[in-house]
């Protein structure tokens, strides 16, 4: 896998947003190394088959701050097992070509690495971006100058408490795309989808020239339609990370096509 | 690492601590750190809520608390040492100065739910009076393990109208508790105040709860020196997370002349893999939204740490004193659990004190390492023992 251009940063991860033919590019979350290393690349592999227009890859991290009890689960499990950071570039390695992979990683885990030296890791491997939950602007100086030097962006994440101002510094700056976390909370199924959704989205458009996905409490294909309506990504964990615990590659690739058929 | 930030309103010691402390936490957070911050430094400029808080330490908690005189202690030091007895506090430990002021904080910000975390119990008992004291709602999060070995906490914290919130992840113990205490505040961060409860987290927390625990020191200096006419030669203090020591330390930071020991829990062994001393063999990391020594492995995941105290068993420590050891001005040491227990014998009998297993850690520290005669020491002594006899007992 050749490293993109520098200067071209977010190219592949445009490329997903403009090319997808559906009215919002689909995004599913897995955990790298559950329920185990190969079946990790057999569900990724399943996913992008099945329809993913980009997949966002978890790093198993022991203290998970933003993620509800079946992220956190997987990631322990994962953990336990010895899956390591390496492990989870080698997947993303793996599959890399096929479809373009944003690795969603605890900031422990970069920064022990080095803020320079783990996206060089990530390029290394093939990675299209990079999403760090825990560190918010004032601390990603450093490794977002890191991800520009190697040309992948470092994506951020608006919440709906982000106020006005801020939301403005984080879309004037955004690369890739913005994620929009689409409710005060943790990753996770929920019934509904928030009421303030519609007007959460549209203060992020307002912000940004950037693409906008919107993640977190996103399950179901009515869901995720809904959603598609008004953003220009949907990023669905949750239920993703619980399909391949329980069926494997075969319920991710069933339920990402079910997902990618409701955005057509 | 960082960006210059136009926003910040306070100054470099609030929120960073040299390459230390910062706010490593969802956006969702980000917010509500900004208006707790805009909140504490209002607070703590304003002469009515110093009275307020003040007036609830003095009558409510029994501040201040004695700077006793150690004689037959003393004897076994060579040096003069002084106790300072947070133990005589209401609920038992120096844990309540935080609680309230974070409680009164907390009614400030017009927010009526109160969420803590809890290892041993001891800050879920500080946080859950300070709620009833104040009408709130309160919710602990209190791994299942700690739950189980320190019982008669969970009866307390039920009776003074606690909700207690077992949690089931990791290992079932202080560090799995903040977590979900976290996580908790991520979603109902807009009704809810996060009372944390040691000098960790993301900023402002630390020097928020530094500030409202360096009571203990500043009523030492005074002490000290009305009793005996000088500063001490050293303070010493046990470290957790690190809210006594914090308290104790900061007054006499400027004081090139005392020196400042921070003693932390070596568990089994700084050998053994099992201990709680991130300081002094620990590496730089972020564990709950600070930048600070952190037991770490090689790929940044947190190990858990042991300690037979549960207020020291925590895998992290708060980010000023890992500056403060990068400085050079704390000198931080360990202690493993048998010398802890034995200085908690000793101190039975030598001066009719039950000690809390964690300032036992210091004071065993200062047993092996007596100072000059003439010298004087002065020890934080952070809690009473009642919650430790059964695990005393056992050994």
């Amino acid at each position: 896998m050749s490293a993109p251009e520098a200067g071209a940063d977010g190219d592949r991860v445009a490329r997903a947003f403009g090319g997808h033919g559906r009215r919002a590019a689909l995004m599913p979350y897995l955990m790298g190394g559950y329920p185990d290393i190969p079946a990790s690349r057999a569900c990724l592999e399943a996913a992008a088959a099945a329809g993913a227009d980009l997949v966002e890859l978890g790093v198993p991290f022991s203290d998970p701050l933003a993620d509800g009890p079946v992220i956190h689960a997987a990631g322990t499990e994962a953990l336990a097992a010895g899956v390591t950071p390496d492990d989870v570039l080698a997947v993303c390695e793996s599959v890399a070509d096929r479809v373009p992979v944003v690795l969603m990683v605890y900031a422990n885990v970069v920064l022990n690495a080095g803020a320079e030296e783990y996206p060089r890791r990530a390029v290394a491997a093939g990675a299209a971006g990079l999403i760090v939950p825990d560190l918010p602007r004032e601390e990603a100086g450093e490794l977002a100058e890191a991800c520009r030097a190697v040309g992948i962006p470092l994506v951020p994440l608006v919440a709906p408490t982000t106020p006005a101002a801020r939301m403005a510094e984080i879309g004037r700056d955004a690369r890739g795309f913005v994620y929009a976390v689409s409710l005060t909370g943790t990753t996770g199924e929920r019934r509904e989808l928030p009421p303030e959704l519609h007007s959460m989205v549209d203060r992020v458009r307002a912000a940004t020239s950037a693409p906008v996905a919107v993640g977190f409490g996103i399950s179901t294909p009515a869901q995720a339609s809904a959603v598609a309506d008004l953003a220009d990504g949907v990023i669905v964990g949750t239920r993703v990370v619980r399909a391949a615990g329980e069926g494997g590659a075969a319920a991710v690739g069933g339920l990402v096509a079910e997902l990618a058929a409701a955005l057509a | 690492m960082r960006a210059p930030d136009p926003g910040a309103a306070a100054p470099a010691r609030e929120r960073e601590f040299g390459p230390y402390g910062g706010r490593f936490v969802p956006e969702t957070l980000i917010p509500a750190l900004d208006e707790l911050e805009r909140a504490w430094l209002a607070a703590r400029a304003d002469s009515a809520f110093g009275e307020e808080l003040g007036a609830l330490l003095a009558d409510y908690a029994g501040r201040p608390t004695p700077l006793y005189r150690a004689a037959r202690l003393s004897e076994e030091c060579s040096s003069t040492v002084y106790l300072k007895r947070e133990d005589l506090l209401h609920t038992g430990a120096h844990k309540i100065n935080n609680a309230l002021g974070q409680a009164l904080l907390a009614v400030r910000m017009g927010k009526r739910r109160v969420i803590a975390e809890t290892g041993a119990g001891q800050h879920g008992v500080a946080t859950a009076t300070a709620c009833a004291l104040l009408g709130l709602e309160c919710v602990v999060y209190m791994g299942s393990e700690d739950m189980r070995r320190q019982r008669p906490n969970v009866e307390r914290m039920g009776l003074l109208g606690a909700e207690v919130t077992p949690v089931e992840a990791g290992a079932r113990t202080l560090k799995e508790a903040v977590s979900a205490a976290i996580r908790d505040w991520v979603a109902n961060v807009e009704s809810t105040h996060y009372i944390i409860g040691s000098a960790v987290g993301p900023a402002p927390y630390p020097g928020l709860v530094r500030d409202l625990q360096r009571v203990i020191g500043d009523e030492m200096r005074r002490q000290i020196r009305a009793v005996e006419g000088r500063l001490p030669d050293r303070v010493i203090a046990c470290v957790g997370g690190g809210s006594n020591a914090i308290g104790a330390f900061v007054p006499f930071v400027a004081d090139p002349d005392v020196e400042l020991v921070g003693v932390e829990a070596a568990g089994e062994g700084l050998g053994s893999g099992r201990h709680s001393a991130p300081l002094t063999i620990g590496a730089r990391g972020v564990l709950h939204g600070a930048m600070s020594a952190v037991l770490q492995d090689e790929y940044g995941q947190v190990l858990e740490a042991h300690s037979i105290s549960a207020g020291l068993d925590y895998p992290g420590s708060g980010p000023e004193h890992a500056w403060l050891r990068d400085e050079g001005r704390v000198r931080y040491v360990a202690v493993p659990d048998e010398d802890a227990i034995a200085a908690f014998r000793r101190l039975c009998r030598l001066e009719g004190i039950i000690p809390a297993l964690e300032p036992c850690h210091a004071l065993a520290w200062l047993l092996a390492n007596t100072g000059q005669r003439g010298g004087l020491d002065v020890l934080v002594l952070s809690g009473r023992g009642d919650k430790d006899l059964a695990e005393v007992l056992s050994r």
